[in-house]
């Protein structure tokens, strides 16, 4: 029989972590007990080991910000290197715009348009897709914090921002969270009715002053999308277009009405 | 896509966790942590094939991490962490446990930050002794020296801290 290695410093920092093999781990467990001085040190490591374990454990627990995301991630870096790209298609943007405007029968004379002509409709309805899906972390803040939610978002966009109240379209807000954009950051509301069948409201800054209530039809869901002032909205749900059109022109009345809409403050 | 993210994404909390512990600033730790994954979505079809994707990203945000500080060094601006705050941590009702965070925090301040890193991958992220030589392209030997040495630091500072509370946490 060959006899144990001698205990070396290896075995020490193994022990501290947690990684002999169990009959080592034993061994050196006998060894420790048997040195006492070398034992409350080896002791006192593992207790600051797990001190620091505790103490940071709540990082690792926070769920992951939206501007962490892969998915986030990869639409940057797809979109960063064809910035010209992006300048033609203002252009084109431009053009079509005058055109829609020859064509348009008013504010509601929805057309549909294609995604790539329109990026909020675009990022709208990738931001939909990705996270009404979502069971553990659908928002990143939640509604009973609502009050914070909205200034925190209305900080980032440098607008200030109200949830609109959709609870007559029988959708009630689960919270929202924060999201890259192509110009600058983005908000992301959730709702949620009692089928759970969610609608997302999408916001951020646009470059034009105002637009046409306009529709779109993605893959899996629909959008309504326009700006006012220079801002711009998205709403975007697996709806049919007339029901879409009712939240949307909520959305659109409560964005202009100056009082903030009437509902019992967050709890 | 979806392929890199399900490699990607199940690092990130982790990634967080060491950045905050090196930063202790929110969004400065994660202005590094998104650094380190722009990075990582590049660099992702030139990785190693037979490396763990956890000790790859580690080394990238470690490396962006030290690159940091060269560069405030050479600024003139001090790159410890002198006006760390960790506020953010301190959140658990329990005042005993508060001290037992804030001391470790205070701690894991007074190492150099080859100390902190190895403390943190090997005790809090869990690497292996082998990928953290990798990591700071030192031979293992060196890893295990080096590891009892930031150990003994870091428990004098707790000792000599206030901190006897640790000494009761099993």
């Amino acid at each position: 029989m060959i006899a144990d290695p001698p205990i070396g410093e290896d075995d020490l920092n193994a022990f501290v972590d947690g990684r002999l093999a169990p009959e080592r781990h034993a061994l050196v467990g006998r060894f420790l007990a048997d040195n006492s001085s070398l034992g409350e040190r080896v002791a006192a490591d593992i207790a600051a080991r797990n001190g620091l374990r505790e103490s940071l454990q709540f990082k690792a627990a926070e769920p992951i910000p939206a501007r962490l995301r892969i998915a986030n991630l990869a639409v940057e870096r797809r979109r960063a290197p064809r910035r010209w790209l992006q300048v033609a298609a203002a252009i084109v943007l431009v053009a079509l715009g005058a055109i829609g405007g020859w064509f348009a029968h008013g504010r509601f004379g929805a057309t549909s348009i294609a995604q790539g002509e329109a990026p909020i409709a675009a990022e709208a309805l990738r931001a939909h897709r990705l996270y009404t899906v979502e069971t553990v972390h659908p928002v990143e803040v939640a509604a009973a914090q609502e009050a914070h939610l909205v200034q925190w978002l209305s900080r980032r966009l440098n607008h200030p921002l109200k949830a609109p109240d959709l609870s007559a379209q029988g959708f009630h807000l689960m919270g929202g969270r924060l999201l890259p954009a192509s110009s600058g950051a983005a908000a992301q509301l959730m709702y949620q009715d009692d089928g759970g069948a969610r609608l997302t409201v999408y916001l951020r800054a646009d470059g034009e002053g105002g637009t046409a209530f306009r529709f779109v039809k993605g893959q899996n869901a629909s959008a309504f999308f326009w700006t006012e002032d220079g801002f711009g909205y998205a709403i975007a749900a697996q709806l049919d277009r007339p029901q879409l059109l009712t939240i949307a022109e909520s959305v659109y009345q409560q964005s202009r009405s100056s009082v903030p809409t009437q509902r019992p403050p967050p709890t | 896509m979806d392929d890199v993210a399900a490699n990607l994404e199940p690092h990130i909390p982790g990634l967080r966790r060491y950045a905050w512990a090196l930063m202790r600033d929110r969004e400065a730790a994660d202005d590094l942590v998104q650094d380190c994954l722009e990075h990582a979505l590049a660099g992702w079809h030139m990785r190693r094939r037979d490396g763990n994707p956890k000790a790859w990203l580690f080394t990238i945000l470690r490396n962006l991490y030290v690159s940091e500080l060269r560069r405030r060094s050479r600024r003139g601006t001090r790159a410890d962490v002198e006006e760390a705050d960790s506020a953010e941590a301190l959140h658990d009702s329990d005042p005993e446990r508060r001290l037992i965070v804030r001391d470790c925090l205070a701690a894991l301040d007074t190492l150099t930050e080859e100390q902190k890193s190895i403390l943190l991958l090997v005790g809090v992220e869990d690497l292996s002794y082998a990928d953290m030589a990798k990591a700071l392209d030192i031979p293992i030997g060196t890893v295990m020296s080096r590891l009892s040495r930031a150990r003994e630091r870091f428990r004098q500072a707790i000792e000599t801290g206030s901190a006897p509370q640790l000494r009761r946490v099993k």
